[in-house]
Parts: C-alpha cells; structure tokens; sequence
C-alpha cells in the first residue's frame, strides 16, 4: 500500500498545535507525545524509500490544484530530516530542561519538522515557498530561543537576511508566474522547454540562486550563519546546520535548476565557482575560531560548499554532453555527501550541546582535559571528527573519495587537489577540537563535572552508529540502488521530471 | 480610572458588538463573497484592539487572558487539521476532500461544506494570533524604551527626570 504524502506534513503540523495545550504540568506527556511523532516519522520515511507517487491534494487534479511528489531524492532528503529529528528530539528531552517554556520549543520544533518535509515534497513552486517560510519562520524563533542580548541579536540578523533571501524567491516564483501562466513545477517546465527561456525567466533564475543561496549559506551570503547557529541551543544548533540549510538552500536550489530550468554550462560553473569559494573561505575561518559551537558553524559552511560542488560539477558534465556515468558519480557524491553532512554534524553539534551543559562554557580554551570527565561524549566527537575529517572507514571519507574520482575522471584535477586540500583543513580544525577539549590538563573548576547520560547519551551513540556504517550505503550494491540511484537519477534526468509527473 | 473619555467608552460600548457582528458576517459567508477567515479575523481582533484603546489594556486580559487565547489558536489550528484529516475518514485517501458537500449535500451548513467549517477554524486563529501580537507589542513597548536605564521607575516618572 502506498503511502498517503500529506502523512509527513500532518503529523508534525497537529503535534505542533497540540502540544501547547497540555500546558505546564503536562510537561512529561507533550514530551512523550513529541517523542512520538518524530519517531513515526523516521519509520514512515523509511518506509518511502524507493517509491514514487504523486498525490494531488484535495482530488483536485493538476495544475488546477496543487500536487505533492515523492521521487527518489525527496525520499532522500525526508530520510536525512527524520533521523536528524528523532535524535535531536531524543537529546531535547533532557537538555531542554535547562530552559523555561519547554511546551513552546517543542511546538515551534515541530513546526520547523512540518515546514521542511512540505519543502521536500512540494510540487508547486508557491507552496514551496510557503512551507520555506514556515519552516524559516519557526528557525527565526528558535535561534532566539535563550532570549539573551547575544541570542536575539543573531535571531534578528537572521532574520533580516534571511527574509531578504524570501523575497528574492517570492519575486523569482511571481516572474516565473508571470512569464508562463503556471505555478506547478512540471508544468512551468514544460512552459520552459516549448517557449525557451527569456529575459524574464533569467532573471528570475538570478534571484532564485541568490535566494537559495542565502538560505543555503553559500559564502557570499554566509555572513548570518556563523552568528544563528551558535546562538541557538545545542538540538537545534543540529536541526538547522543538520538539515535546515541543505533543505531549503540545496535541495530547493538542486530541484529548480535542474528539474524546472534545466542545468547548462553556465549555471554548472557558477555552482562550482559558490561551492570552491564556501569550501576554502569557511575552511580557513573555521580554522581561527576559538569558540566551539562558532567553529562548527564556520566548518558548516565549508561543508556545504562540497555538495554545491558534487552537484554543480555533475551539472556540467551533463550540460557539456560527457559521460552520464561520471555526471552521475559527481552528483551521488554531492547527495551522499548531504546525508553524512546531515548525520554528522549534528552529532557535532549534539557533542558541544553535551559539553555546554556539563562545563557552562563554549570557550575552547576555558576547556580541556575531558575525556576521563566525559566519556560517551568523547567517542561521539571522536568519530563524528574522524568522519567529517574524511578518515576511512568512516561515512565522510566515502562521499569525499566519490567526489574526487570523479572529479579527476572527468579531467578537472585542480578540483580534486581543491577537494583533498580543504579536507585537509577541516583535519587539522577537528583536531584542534579534540585536543582542547578532550586532551590536555583539566581546569581546577572543571574537576567534579558530570556527564548527562539517559537520552542524550542514547541520541549521540546512535548517531555514531549511523556515521561509523553509513559507508555501506555506497559498498553495498543493493542499498545503493535503493537508496541512492534513484535520487541520482531525478537529477541526471533533469528535464524529463516534468513528463514523469504529468503522465503519471 | 485607566482609557478614554467617557464618550469614547459608551460610543465603544455600542460599536464593539456591531463590528463582532460584521467580522462573523465575514467569516461565515467567506465562501461565497468576498472575504473569509482572515479578513473576518482581522475584524474580530480589531473589536479587541478598540477595546483596549478605550478601556486600556486590563479589561481585555480579564476578557481574555493571553495563555486562553494561546490555547485558542492552537484549538482552531488543530482543528483545522481535523477537517483536513476528516477528509481521509470520508472519502478513502483524499487528503481535504470537502466531504460534505460531495456526500452529504443535505448538510452543506451554508453552501460550502467543509470550507465552512475550515473558515470558522482559520477565523479562530487569525483573531487570536493577532490580538496576541498586539497585545504583546502594547506589554512589551515600555520595556524597548529602558534597555539601558533603570526599568522599575515608571515611565512618567522617568520622563520628568
């Protein structure tokens, strides 16, 4: 039986208005019953995998009415938001205790939930952008959740850029409107490939890089990044540089140009040239900072570049006329890398959220010597380190190998030197974490620390599973074709989406 | 004896149940004329907003305390969602699916079925989340003034220093 798609927007959207009315003594429940939804929802996105279906909401058929799509790289992404959820979910339970208001947290994480699954299986342009904002909406609160000056000012700058980045899509999707009657993806593609593209259409592919980019954080449009993420607490710190940024900046971003517009020579370069500039310039930022959850967020933006890149490089491939199977492997590293990016850095994040609440300060050099004082902690960070570092065996080595064979078989060396050089940064930024932190002399006022155990230590090992096997997704030749091909093949296909929705 | 003038009071006295009249109005034959749960919401906050510029902000809290109206938003938000999800009970796997109308034409309320119902939900939001806003912009404007003086004194006092 297939799967009814409005499942994955529902459940979270009630849960969020839900939760506020059981109030403060019902703390313990709407917990629970957050818990919950969040778990059914990883077993629900696991169960997507490998299918494809269109719904179209309300029996209203299409472009009349608005349609949801399930293909081979919203089942990606959907797997990558859920996991990232339930384990964030999972460490909230104790780690916001710290804070007051819990009810409140728990509603607005859920609708951040609701806001990027819609994001994932839109297949409408304008309702993309709604559930962008709904998701984008509820990021804004949460970021300014501690309600500190420190706090509120980061919410507000990302507010700001972050609503200049909303109407810069909003303008995209109304020219878009304007210039091909349609608001349906596959529709206005079709539009697209009968009329071609005109001034109009151009400039309304301007505005959604520029868009997309600054949602994404790509480097010209980082600067709220490195200010947003620290200031939110350690889950959602997680959710956002987990999830948040490569839903609403790659995913959007991957989905209009290849799928609406159709990737060309020009477009191809221009994800390169974002993705090399965020890859070395959030590489050699990352590397001064002496604020943990600061330099993670720096290593964010540097990470995203690598995906940028996969992607945009596959583009070219494709746009040029080369070989299919080296377009496709660019491309498989960029996704794979997104979903070890998604496991790994926010278990990085959950690990500083861990060593926060037992030492009170963020300051790597206020730290040191933790690794008897918190053991669990330490495996975590270790290996989501060697991960993110590209160690073998672990996942990221994997996705960044896959990048730079294909890089060198599709004849651009310099950008497989690039992709080792800037791995090479993102080592020695991790080692400088672990041996702050974790090595060293331990501070006197350190000494009788303790580590919470329970749920969050539950959330951090299970995350450290998934990096340390996540690589036989790609060994094992049967995962991969369920897994991985087919999102691969949505944007290999590229144009061929808008025939697929609407003969089916 | 906080708000306006006694004219203001008793002329607000008279209108407020006439402007509660006109939103209902709205949101009841949203589906057939213009407007509908947003603009009708809007009115319904507004009575809320002339009341709390006659009377001052006090008598609207013992009308309708913030956290009830909280509660409020979440119920019609929820609800909502039932009607979407009533259309899955109804009609097999047709997630919206404006039942009433399509099954039981008997029932239709006012002519349009469930958007019936779904306007009265998103009136309830829409009144509340904005008398919230409001409401909160009104408590916490006083706190923007002192960030960097001392926040006990009140305002008049301040300002004759």
């Amino acid at each position: 039986m297939s799967i009814p798609l409005p499942v994955f927007v529902i459940i979270p959207l009630m849960t969020a208005f839900l939760l506020p009315l059981f109030g403060k003594k019902g703390k313990a429940a709407a917990t629970l019953f957050a818990n919950l939804a969040t778990i059914s929802l990883l077993v629900l996105a696991v169960a997507s995998i490998g299918k494809s279906a269109v719904y179209e909401i309300g029996k209203w058929s299409i472009p009349l009415g608005i349609n949801l799509v399930l293909d081979g790289l919203s089942s990606l992404v959907l797997l990558a938001i859920s996991v990232v959820a339930a384990a964030a979910m999972l460490f909230s339970t104790k780690y916001m205790e710290q804070y007051t208001a819990k009810s409140r947290y728990l509603s607005l994480f859920m609708l951040m939930v609701a806001g990027m699954n819609g994001v994932v299986l839109s297949g409408d342009l304008f309702n993309l952008f709604v559930f962008l904002e709904i998701a984008s909406l509820a990021s804004y609160a949460l970021v300014g959740f501690g309600c500190e000056n420190e706090e509120l000012e980061a919410s507000f700058k990302y507010m700001v850029l972050g609503s200049i980045g909303s109407t810069f899509i909003l303008f995209g999707i109304a020219l878009v409107y304007g210039n091909t009657g349609m608001l349906n993806m596959a529709y206005i593609s079709k539009a697209i490939q009968a009329n071609g593209l005109n001034a109009g259409l151009g400039f309304a592919l301007a505005l959604f890089i520029t868009g997309f980019g600054l949602k994404a954080a790509l480097v010209p449009f980082h600067a709220w990044l490195p200010d947003a993420h620290p200031s939110a607490p350690a889950p959602i710190s997680a959710m956002l540089s987990g999830v948040l940024i490569k839903t609403l900046g790659i995913y959007a971003m991957a989905r209009v140009l290849f799928n609406i517009f159709g990737i060309s020579v020009s477009l191809g370069w221009i994800l390169i040239v974002l993705g090399m500039l965020s890859m070395v310039s959030g590489a050699f930022l990352a590397m001064g900072q002496w604020d943990l959850k600061r330099l993670m967020a720096y290593s964010s933006i540097s990470q995203i570049g690598y995906m940028v890149l996969g992607i945009g490089l596959g583009g070219l491939i494709l746009a040029k006329g080369g070989d299919l199977a080296w377009a496709s492997l660019a491309i498989l590293g960029g996704l794979f890398h997104l979903v070890n990016h998604a496991v790994y850095k926010s278990l990085l994040f959950l690990t500083s959220g861990s060593v926060a609440m037992s030492t009170g300060t963020r300051q790597l050099k206020e730290m040191g010597g933790l690794a008897e004082k918190l053991p669990v902690t330490r495996i975590a960070c270790t290996i989501a380190s060697a991960s993110i570092a590209g160690i073998p065996p672990f996942s990221g080595f994997w996705s960044k190998l896959i990048l730079v064979i294909a890089a060198i078989l599709s004849g651009y060396y310099w950008i497989a030197a690039v992709i080792v050089f800037v791995s090479l940064c993102t080592l020695i930024m991790y080692l400088k974490v672990q041996r702050y932190v974790f090595l060293g002399e331990l501070p006197e006022n350190l000494q009788d620390i303790k580590e919470h155990r329970g749920s969050m230590a539950f959330a951090m090992l299970s995350l450290t599973l998934l990096c340390v096997f996540m690589g036989l997704l790609v060994i094992v030749p049967g995962l991969k074709a369920i897994v991985l091909d087919p999102a691969v093949k949505v944007l290999t296909d590229g144009l061929l989406y808008s025939s697929n929705i609407i003969g089916m | 004896m906080s708000g306006m003038t006694i004219i203001v009071k008793t002329i607000c006295n008279w209108v407020k149940v006439l402007i509660l009249l006109f939103g209902l109005y709205i949101i009841l034959f949203g589906h057939a004329t213009p407007g509908g749960g947003f603009a009708g919401g809007v009115i319904l906050a507004g009575t809320y907003v002339l009341i709390m510029l006659a009377f001052g902000r006090e008598a609207v809290e013992k009308n309708l305390s913030p956290s009830l109206a909280g509660k409020l938003l979440s119920v019609g938000a929820a609800s909502f969602g039932l009607i979407a999800l009533a259309g899955f009970l109804f009609g097999r796997d047709k997630f919206l699916w404006n039942f009433i109308y399509q099954k039981w034409p008997d029932f239709k309320f006012l002519g349009g079925g469930t958007i019936d119902l779904a306007e009265f939900a998103i009136g309830l939001v829409v009144t509340m989340s904005l008398y919230l806003v409001i409401f909160t912009i009104s408590v916490y404007c006083r706190d923007f003034k002192c960030r960097d003086k001392q926040c006990d004194i009140p305002v008049k006092e301040r300002e004759q220093n």
